[in-house]
């Protein structure tokens, strides 16, 4: 009800607006109803389907009811529209007719009359039925009437214009209804009315917009009307439309400018260019600043106050929007925008004004967002603010400048002129902001009040800039802002508070290698230091600067010359050394060695040449250049021959070191390339591959921490070595560019001697390059004398004399008169002297070594030790002998192998003739040489006395040539019963064919072995007879074969074994015989092998008879008779044989041993091949076992019987084998 | 029309960098550098939003008083910033973005060279020549 008395003033909070609606007829019965209307019809929203194709929404409306007045009318072209009444609704209560002719009609007439006057459309009339008054009133018409009547005579065809409330207080379904359908029927005619007025509305701004090239057209004019417009919106709470509205005044304007700047000027803005004369900032905290408005509205705002104003209204609805980082990043925008318009327009601004009016606004922006945010919101959206809060502090910073806050002796007069128009500027406070103590007005006022306030302003921002910078990880703009806190803390001649900032920065700029930043923050950093006293630092930072190619040549002189002068100014001070890593003096390229491969032996010289090249945009001169040496003894000896050293170096003797790429060392890329190596690791018996594999070389350089700080710009990393070994150049002058050092040394101790560290030393400064890489070293060796002993021929011989080389490598060892070599020997072997002694010196140019050769004559004599090995066929036997031989220079004395081969193999075999048994030995000559022999002599060592061997040899000497055998043989006789085994010792003299005349006797060759069984016990007789009545035996017709087998002794030692049995003192022993034919000339018919139980008793003979039949014609050979003992079976013996003998057994048979009875000479094999097995089909079980008699137990009277065998007569084809 | 053209490596280093007015050449490494910051943000925060959309310009990373700056990031990570006077407000985005993929067609050109080591500066007379007819479209 309360109604705006007048539209001027327009006291315009838009929150409190609502749209107008007018209330005629009867106020009383409004009144009554006004509550439960002004509450229901904000209840339920209503979609508004909007024009120019813009998305309809759903509103909720309230409005804001007067009391019809015609004033409240619009008039023609008036364009105001928060004023403007949207509805006009006539209320009454009229039941009677009487009543409604007398007075409501007339009321209504005029009512619509006004209404058409102003062509308002919008009305609405309403009826209010009560039932309280019709039960009064009895004689009232039927009330549809007056409804009827109303419609009748005002809604001519809109009959829903008139519209029944019907019992509004009461609490009934049917006021419900009345009361929906009436609300209903409200909104829907508010929103035509909203859509009808501000469609006409927009037309007609849009109308007025393109008029805007016109003359007379005023920006401030059109601004009032979008922002009416604007306002409307905002009252429907559609602030988006709202905000669309100053956006795009805002274009228009911001379009106007750059027009302007182009040259294209609107004679409306020239208004805007007037000199600014305020800068009191932004004023967000009232939701419409007036005072701006009415300065824009009268024409008379300045561009910053239009902009204000325009961007408060922004702010207020973005926030109602929710979106308040919006408003931060537009603020910035509106800042930096405002400050180029100022410049397009060339408005003129004091100096520091606009500074003020954007410290003040963005301050009022920050806190503005702050007051409508909690901590947790501001501090997740640091990102957004952050900027608002550097360009408040670059703008306090250059304010500070502006007025001479931030030199050491504060403002000066001018300043403080300064300073006071500025704050003129300001004004006075605003009250709105006038209780708040951190408003930025007072911040700003103090700021400017005082040095030490503007101090504790300047770093509380500063600060808070950093750290939030920091806390979202934007790490750059940090050390940017800690640059400029540098200089301020430079300014203020505190150097210690600025030194971290640059370091800070510095670290950064260094760690992504941008190169201008680099040198810019040490050339203040280089100020800083020398203010704090920091000698060693700053003479770095200036070596740094001196070396940097961004500076220009008088810069990089003054640094240079800097540390001369320090140089030669402390040269009184000594034993202070300041250290400083050489690579930003001078740079080392390349070194070479002379001689080239960097070995030299003790005594010699080596130069090492190295080119540096100065950074120095001046020659310098420098006292010294060493070069520390590293020595070490190598531990393997090996490695200091000559022979592996002038093997493995490199040839050229040049290396070059990596140079840094000076000016961009990005430390990422830095990382020396890997180097990689094949490696294979062979088993060391057979140079098999065990192993294969790649090894990096330099994983030590790869793999080590990244320094979290370069050591760069620290000198803690620079240790000078104090080492014995150093190599020194003196009095160098370093030109700019490349310069040439030589080194020269006489080299001492041998070793390995890598150069560690290059240290250049200018006055009491020392650069040192603390590492050579890659590692460089040469090296002296000295090498140790060394005695070979090699046989003059392929190999040695034993039992003659041959002669040996003596090689002595004297190495280092100078040989002296009456120095000599002792010789111990083993006293196998002789040594052998020449009456004259002789040595010849032999010496070779390249390594200092002495050659001398004596001739020994050496001899061994091999009896005994060799082994003779039995697969050896052609192999000779070796035997080892050992000499220790004592060199004068080592206190140890030299044990050299030397191997003899034994020239001779022997063999022995005992041969039988019925009961006669002879013994032959045959000696192989196995070597290249002849020999004679001489004196064969068999003897048995225990001097049997009942055996005699009577020898049936030649005469000696014999010669045995190279490759050949010679045979002796003995006849073995004797009286007694024999014993089972001989022992025998074959020795006989041998020396070389062409040897000639020989001053020693030589000890003869021997042989021993031992003969067994030797004695014969069975006589094996096998004879062939024809068939009875033919002379000659015929191909396929049976013949017999008589077998007999004589004992031809009685009871001897040999014969007590297994297989003899004993019955009443008479003895027998089993034996087995078989008849084999191997040749295959005979059928053996029936059986052909049985057991026989023999008497052991002299001459007793058993026969056997079997038939056989010649499968070929001619003289056949008898098929062998072959006699084994017949072993029982011996539960305890076969237990013992475990399966493993069983099957190692396995493989034997009988044939098999029968085999190698022939030519099995010697006795004490025959013992080993003892037990043979019987068949593989009897494993397991318990089975008698047979045994091979002793060859020399056995004569076989008929071996090499041959029988005539006649072709059969029938036959046609003629077989005939001949043998 | 661009005031300041780099390019900058995935590790961060200066690549190449050519400003207009050389006697501030310091402001621009200073203002190139800092607005690292803000591509390594959008690169991130684009790293699991965009990485499909293949959209390589970042926009306008900072604004200042006077001057605007703007990145654009290769697939690789190499990063193009270009400095840009405020008062030239002709300049829109997509001018930019033509621009942009100007200097990236130029700068695969540089890297297709097989005596250019990836990592090095870049010292091609071509890619010069190009970031020389942006820088002098201003006036």
């Amino acid at each position: 009800m309360d109604a705006p008395e007048a539209p001027l003033p327009p006291v315009i909070y838009t929150m409190e607006n609502k749209p107008i609606v007018t209330c005629a007829g009867d106020q009383n019965l409004f009144t009554s109803i006004y509550p439960t209307l002004s509450q229901q019809l904000p209840r339920e929203p209503m979609e508004w389907r909007r024009s120019y194709g813009r998305a309809p929404k759903m509103i909720h409306l309230e409005s804001n009811f007067v009391q019809f007045k015609e004033e409240l009318l619009p008039k023609d072209g008036n364009k105001a529209l928060l004023t403007f009444p949207f509805l006009h609704i006539y209320w009454t209560e009229c039941c009677d007719t009487e009543v409604y002719k007398a007075t409501v009609k007339d009321d209504l007439t005029k009512w619509q009359n006004v209404l058409k006057a102003h062509s308002s459309v919008d009305w609405l009339i309403v009826v209010v039925e009560n039932d309280a008054k019709k039960k009064n009133k009895t004689n009232i018409l039927p009330r549809t009437s007056i409804v009827d009547k109303i419609r009748n005579d005002f809604c001519n065809k809109q009959s829903d214009r008139c519209v029944v409330l019907s019992d509004p207080l009461k609490d009934s379904s049917r006021t419900q209804e009345s009361w929906n359908a009436f609300l209903t029927k409200l909104r829907t005619s508010l929103l035509m009315s909203f859509t009808k007025n501000l469609g006409k509305f927009e037309d007609d701004m849009r109308t007025l917009r393109e008029k805007r090239t016109e003359p007379g057209w005023s920006f401030c004019d059109y601004f009032m009307v979008q922002e009416e417009l604007a306002f409307v919106f905002e009252m429907l709470q559609q602030f988006e439309d709202a905000l669309v509205q100053y956006d795009e005044l805002d274009a228009l304007f911001s379009q106007y400018v750059v027009n302007f700047g182009a040259g294209d000027g609107a004679n409306w803005l020239t208004f805007f260019c007037q000199p600014v004369k305020s800068w009191n900032g932004l004023i967000l905290r009232k939701p419409i600043d007036m005072e701006k408005r009415e300065l824009i509205q009268r024409q008379e705002a300045t561009l910053l106050d239009l902009r204000s104003y325009l961007f408060s209204r922004q702010c207020t609805l973005l926030l109602f929007l929710q979106r308040p980082w919006e408003v931060a990043q537009r603020a910035l925008e509106l800042l930096h925008g405002c400050v180029q318009e100022l410049k397009l327009l060339e408005v003129s601004v004091p100096p520091g004004a606009l500074d003020c009016w954007v410290f003040l606004s963005c301050l009022e922006v920050l806190q503005r967002i702050e007051g409508c945010c909690d901590r947790a919101q501001i501090d997740s959206n640091i990102a957004h603010t952050v900027g608002l809060w550097s360009y408040a502090t670059e703008k306090l910073k250059s304010l500070g400048y502006l007025c001479g806050l931030v030199s050491e002796k504060g403002p000066n007069s001018e300043d403080l002129n300064r300073i006071v128009d500025l704050l003129a500027g300001l004004g006075a406070e605003r009250p709105e902001t006038a209780n708040t103590a951190q408003s930025p007005y007072k911040k700003l006022k103090e700021a400017l009040s005082s040095v030490e306030a503007f101090e504790k302003h300047y770093l509380d921002l500063s600060h808070a800039a950093i750290e939030m910078h920091t806390s979202i990880g934007r790490l750059r703009s940090a050390k940017f802002v800690g640059k400029d806190l540098a200089e301020f803390y430079m300014r203020k001649k505190s150097p210690q508070k600025a030194e971290v900032y640059l370091q800070g920065a510095l670290k950064n700029y260094l760690a992504e290698g941008w190169a201008l930043p680099i040198t810019h923050t040490r050339k203040q950093l280089a100020e800083c230091q020398k203010h704090l006293g920091q000698t060693e630092n700053y003479l770095q930072t200036s070596s740094l600067l001196a070396s940097d190619h961004h500076l220009t040549e008088d810069e990089r002189k003054h640094f240079c010359r800097e540390i001369l002068s320090f140089a030669s100014r402390q040269t009184d001070s000594p034993g202070q050394k300041i250290v400083l890593p050489l690579h930003c003096f001078a740079q080392l390229r390349d070194l070479h060695f002379t001689p080239s491969n960097a070995v030299v032996h003790v005594g010699g010289v080596l130069s090492v040449e190295i080119t540096l090249c100065s950074q120095m945009p001046m020659p310098v001169h420098v006292e010294q250049v060493a070069i520390n040496v590293h020595f070490s003894i190598e531990k393997n000896n090996y490695r200091k021959t000559a022979e592996w050293l002038t093997k493995h170096k490199t040839s050229n003797g040049t290396i070059n070191f990596p140079t840094e790429t000076s000016p961009l060392p990005v430390p990422q890329n830095n990382l020396p390339a890997l180097e990689l190596y094949e490696m294979f690791e062979r088993s060391p018996s057979d140079n098999s591959l065990n192993t294969t594999g790649i090894i990096c070389k330099n994983v030590h350089m790869l793999l080590r921490r990244q320094e979290s700080s370069t050591s760069l710009e620290t000198s803690s990393g620079v240790a000078l070595e104090d080492g014995a070994h150093v190599l020194k150049c003196s009095g160098v002058t370093l030109e700019p560019g490349a310069n040439r050092i030589t080194f020269r040394t006489q080299a001492r101790e041998p070793g390995t001697y890598t150069l560690r560290q290059l240290c250049a030393s200018v006055g009491p400064v020392r650069f040192v390059l603390p590492h050579l890489y890659p590692p460089v070293q040469y090296d002296v060796y000295s090498q140790e004398p060394q005695l070979r002993v090699e046989p003059l021929a392929d190999s040695l011989l034993a039992g003659i004399p041959q002669k040996v080389k003596f090689t002595v490598t004297t190495g280092h060892y100078t040989v002296k008169n009456g120095d000599s070599l002792q010789l111990s020997n083993a006293e196998a072997m002789l040594i052998l002297c020449h009456a004259e002694n002789r040595a010849v010196i032999y010496s070779n140019t390249r390594a200092p070594v002495t050659g001398g050769e004596s001739s020994v004559l050496g001899m061994t004599e091999s009896h005994g030790k060799h082994k003779d090995t039995q697969k050896a066929g052609q192999c000779m036997a070796t035997t080892d002998h050992k000499v220790s031989i004592d060199c004068p220079w080592s206190i140890y004395s030299t044990v050299i192998a030397l191997t003899f081969s034994v020239p001779f193999r022997t063999t022995h075999s005992l041969l039988s003739a019925g009961t006669r048994k002879y013994i032959q030995v045959c000696v192989q000559n196995l070597s290249e040489l002849d020999f004679e022999l001489s004196d064969g002599h068999l003897v048995d060592p225990d001097s049997n006395a009942d055996l005699r061997l009577v020898p049936l040899n030649a005469k000696s000497p014999q010669h045995i040539h190279s490759k050949q055998s010679v045979f002796f043989v003995w006849e073995l006789k004797w009286t007694r019963e024999p014993p089972p085994s001989l022992r025998c010792r074959f020795s006989v003299g041998s020396s070389p064919a062409s040897g000639g005349r020989l001053s020693i006797p030589l000890k003869p060759y021997t042989y021993e072995f031992r003969v067994e069984n030797f004695f014969t016990l069975y006589n094996v007789r096998a004879e062939i007879l024809p068939p009875s009545g033919t002379e000659h035996c015929r191909t396929g017709s049976l013949c017999s074969l008589e077998v007999s087998i004589t004992r031809l002794s009685d009871l001897l030692e040999v014969d007590k074994d297994e297989a003899l049995t004993e019955s009443d003192e008479y003895f027998s022993t089993k034996l087995m015989y078989e008849v084999v034919d191997n040749s295959s000339n005979w059928a053996v018919c029936g059986k052909s092998s049985g057991v026989i139980s023999m008497p052991v008793a002299a001459r007793a003979t058993h026969r056997v008879h079997m038939e056989v039949m010649p499968l070929f014609a001619g003289y056949l050979p008898l098929p062998d008779v072959r006699l084994f003992k017949y072993l029982p079976h011996h539960s305890a013996h076969s237990s013992q044989l475990d399966a493993d003998s069983w099957i190692e057994s396995d493989g034997l048979s009988v044939d098999k041993h029968v085999d190698e009875q022939p030519d099995g000479g010697g006795g004490g094999r025959c013992r080993g091949s003892a037990h043979l097995a019987s068949g593989g089909e009897h494993r397991g079980l318990p089975m008698p076992r047979l045994q091979a008699l002793p060859p020399g137990q056995v004569f076989n009277a008929s071996v090499g019987t041959q029988v005539l065998v006649i072709p059969s007569k029938d036959d046609h084809v003629l077989e005939v084998s001949v043998t | 029309m661009a005031v300041c053209v780099a390019v900058i490596a995935k590790e961060n280093y200066p690549l190449y960098i050519r400003s207009a007015p050389t006697e501030n050449e310091l402001k621009f490494h200073y203002m190139v550098h800092t607005s690292l910051d803000v591509v390594d943000e959008k690169i991130s925060a684009m790293g699991k939003a965009l990485v499909d959309q293949r959209e390589l310009y970042l926009g306008l990373l900072y604004p200042t008083e006077d001057y605007k700056v703007y990145g654009y990031v290769t697939n690789s990570k190499v990063k193009f910033v270009m400095v840009v006077d405020s008062s030239n407000t002709a300049l829109r985005d997509n001018e930019i973005r033509s621009m942009f993929r100007k200097l990236h067609n130029s700068y695969t050109d540089v890297m297709c060279n097989p005596f250019y080591n990836p990592g090095d500066r870049i010292q091609s007379r071509a890619f010069d020549s190009t970031v020389t007819s942006m820088m002098i479209q201003v006036c």
